[in-house]
């Protein structure tokens, strides 16, 4: 892509680098050493059995089901969640993931769409009319109960936001302790300077608002209910 | 909707809040809860005061060198295909996104929640060439059904509406039929705006930090809005106050994590959306052009002064949620979209003292909102210091206010006239005391017995009392 316009800037910076005093723009500056580092002691020592503990209670705070599975039972446990959502119709993104686990042909013998990454009206008009949309999580964040999507190419940022129901597939292995662990790998790629996804969602269960007297309500504009499904062996 | 709200007169704002009885009743409600789900975060985390200075510290050292991280985040931005412009004033942001809209020929706009895009009355410029803006947070959708009410809270801004009242609004306004339930409400909201997401032309969103070292922008919502913003529409424009940036992402986890529970008490918004250029090729949705425009404002007016902490806010709203003068006149009272502590101190500073000389003496400087600032703002300092400017550097305290200061000032410069004065005001008193308290004061004390009575100087001045208790065995008193 070729490369965007910049429009007024010098002036711009320039009064702000008379007021603070600043040094000039083409001379780095050096990050401090922070003097505290309270984010690397957040469930430190946890082993990966604890963080899915963590994981499962924090699914209560945020009205999101959870199940464990394994590999071999996965399909069962994709079919339970549809039936406990009522639903039929299903998008899920375009990720050789589903292939690797062996879920590609369960999905494709229900009224299930790939997404498609060449073809934008289509998929999106897909994706508003599916009941359920279903992604591997990339990071997942024991504390907080996020999980962590890297949405670039085949993995459209619509899949895990139109569908009235989410579904997002963890990885065992992909289970870390908070966000810290997910922002430190994005930093090391961004440091080698390796693209990083156009679209990083973090998703904590389903949407929701309190905008109404402060009430709680779940399901606004992105999905209504939302389950976790923790597969062991992947 | 521009920065100052409401009635001209600071007095004829406060009187009416006081007199909202039901905005008096939602606001304390919300105070309650948001200041325990608070707590409750904080106390969650165990080291929530490393927490906060290491929050300080970020906050200090990005805006001490502003100028290189917003080069950087221009660069970055530029160099992934997306559009960078600097808006020195609102005129100028508004200008460049009215020029985008109409090469874009756009007609509908949707466009998720901002603080910046209203203080520089961004809707009513888009408006001005014939654009539909939809607001689409579901707090900001209500009040711009309900005829464009301000904001009263930058975090829940239609906090002053009950259900009952959002109801009959949706009702006048969009036919709705069913019941008061925020259930009901919110998923017909869905429905009316789920038609809008899909058909917008463009898309607008604010920013809560931009990441310097990768030129991205993260949006820290529940509702999924900003999502369906930044997914759907073919254009995208984020607008940001020059301030909202961190250098790289391990400081974006901590101003995240410190302002998700500050704000709402949440470990993690439902979502946190980190936007990184327009969409690449092989991407079928999100934007295919995204414009950044960096606002400045006024802010850069704060830049080098006695206030350059207050830039460093990441708009939580936590000293709004404990403020004691917030709790009683509410969001309007203010007259600006920037409410409570914070408000008091930001609003003269981008304005100015004509505007807003009244707000930094809304405060009891309890010293409530400093403590819970999640980067360590020195909020009540900072409005004891706009104080001290209104009175000595812009000499804006009223003609009556400098008379009494320079008559106490010569009062106590003397001791025969001190002696006299303290002599003589028991019986000046007199008049106005009934069992020895005055219920309705003259002259300046009126203000103060409108709210509560004003005891009558006793007839005995401390310094007499103190020389004749001896003389009365009253030693050991």
């Amino acid at each position: 892509m070729p490369k965007g316009n910049i429009i007024n800037r010098d002036s711009f910076l320039t009064n702000i680098r008379e007021k603070i005093g600043g040094i000039a723009a083409d001379k780095p500056v050096e990050k401090p050493s922070w003097s505290v580092k309270p984010q690397k002691k957040v469930l430190e020592g946890y082993d990966q059995d604890q963080l899915i503990s963590v994981l499962r209670e924090q699914c209560k705070e945020i009205h999101t089901d959870f199940y464990q599975t394994t590999l071999a039972e996965l399909t069962g446990t994709i079919t339970e969640v549809m039936e406990e959502y009522e639903s039929e119709s299903i998008v899920y993104s375009d990720d050789p993931r589903f292939d690797n686990a062996n879920i590609e042909e369960y999905l494709q013998g229900l009224n299930a769409f790939k997404w498609d990454r060449n073809d934008r009206e289509n998929s999106i008009k897909v994706a508003e009319r599916a009941e359920v949309g279903i992604t591997f999580s990339d990071i997942t964040l024991a504390e907080s109960g996020t999980v962590v999507l890297l949405n670039d190419k085949g993995q459209g940022r619509s899949v895990s936001l139109l569908p009235a129901n989410y579904i997002a597939i963890i990885p065992k292995t992909s289970i870390v302790k908070r966000m810290t662990q997910a922002t430190d790998y994005i930093h090391a790629k961004v440091e080698k300077g390796e693209d990083i996804a156009s679209c990083i969602n973090f998703i904590t269960g389903p949407s929701n608002s309190a905008d109404i007297e402060m009430n709680l309500v779940v399901g606004v504009h992105g999905p209504i209910r939302a389950a976790y499904i923790v597969v062991d062996d992947l | 909707m521009p920065m100052h709200i409401g009635e001209k007169d600071f007095k004829k704002r406060v009187t009416k809040g006081l007199e909202d009885d039901f905005m008096r009743g939602a606001v304390r409600s919300a105070q309650g809860r948001l200041q325990d789900k608070r707590a409750t975060a904080a106390d969650e985390l165990g080291d929530w005061e490393d927490w906060r200075t290491l929050g300080s510290e970020i906050r200090s050292h990005t805006i001490e060198h502003l100028d290189y991280y917003l080069h950087q985040l221009s660069e970055k931005v530029a160099e992934l295909g997306g559009h960078v412009f600097f808006a020195e004033t609102g005129e100028e942001a508004n200008e460049y996104i009215q020029k985008v809209a109409t090469e874009k020929e756009a007609k509908k706009i949707a466009k998720s929640k901002s603080m910046v895009t209203e203080e520089i009355s961004m809707n009513e410029a888009l408006e001005a060439i014939g654009c539909e803006v939809i607001e689409t947070d579901l707090g900001e959708y209500i009040l711009q059904i309900d005829d464009h009410d301000p904001p009263s809270h930058i975090v829940a801004p239609a906090l002053h509406k009950n259900k009952e009242q959002i109801r009959d609004v949706f009702h006048e306004k969009l036919d709705y039929l069913k019941s008061e339930k925020p259930e009901e409400l919110a998923l017909f909201a869905r429905e009316k705006l789920r038609e809008e997401f899909l058909s917008a032309d463009l898309g607008i969103t604010g920013c809560n930090f931009a990441v310097a070292e990768s030129g991205s922008f993260a949006l820290v919502t529940n509702e999924g809005n900003a999502r369906m913003v930044s997914a759907l529409p073919k254009t995208q424009i984020t607008v940001m106050g020059m301030e909202r940036i961190v250098p790289g992402w391990e400081e974006l986890d901590i101003v995240v994590s410190l302002l998700t529970r500050a704000a709402v008490g949440q470990k993690l918004t439902s979502y946190i959306t980190a936007l990184t250029g327009p969409k690449q090729l092989e991407e079928a949705d999100g934007p295919e052009e995204f414009h950044l425009v960096i606002v400045d404002n006024g802010r850069s007016k704060i830049l080098g002064t006695e206030f350059q902490e207050a830039l460093h806010c990441i708009r939580c709203a936590a000293c709004i949620n404990v403020c004691p003068v917030y709790r009683h006149v509410g969001g309007h009272a203010y007259g600006s979209i920037y409410p409570g502590p914070i408000g008091a101190v930001l609003s003269p500073l981008l304005s100015d003292y004509d505007e807003y000389k009244e707000l930094p003496y809304a405060s009891s400087l309890c010293g409530a909102c400093t403590e819970v600032c999640p980067v360590k703002i020195p909020l009540h300092e900072q409005l004891i210091m706009h104080r001290r400017k209104i009175v000595e550097d812009e000499k804006k305290s009223t003609l009556s206010e400098r008379v009494v200061m320079r008559g106490f000032e010569q009062l106590v410069n003397s001791a025969n006239l001190y002696r006299t004065a303290t002599k003589m005001a028991p019986f000046l008193t007199t008049p106005f005391a009934k069992n020895q308290l005055i219920t309705k004061g003259p002259g300046p004390l009126k203000h103060w017995t409108h709210a509560r009575d004003f005891p009558q100087p006793a007839n005995e001045r401390f310094r007499d009392w103190f020389e004749n208790r001896q003389k009365r065995g009253e030693k050991n008193a």
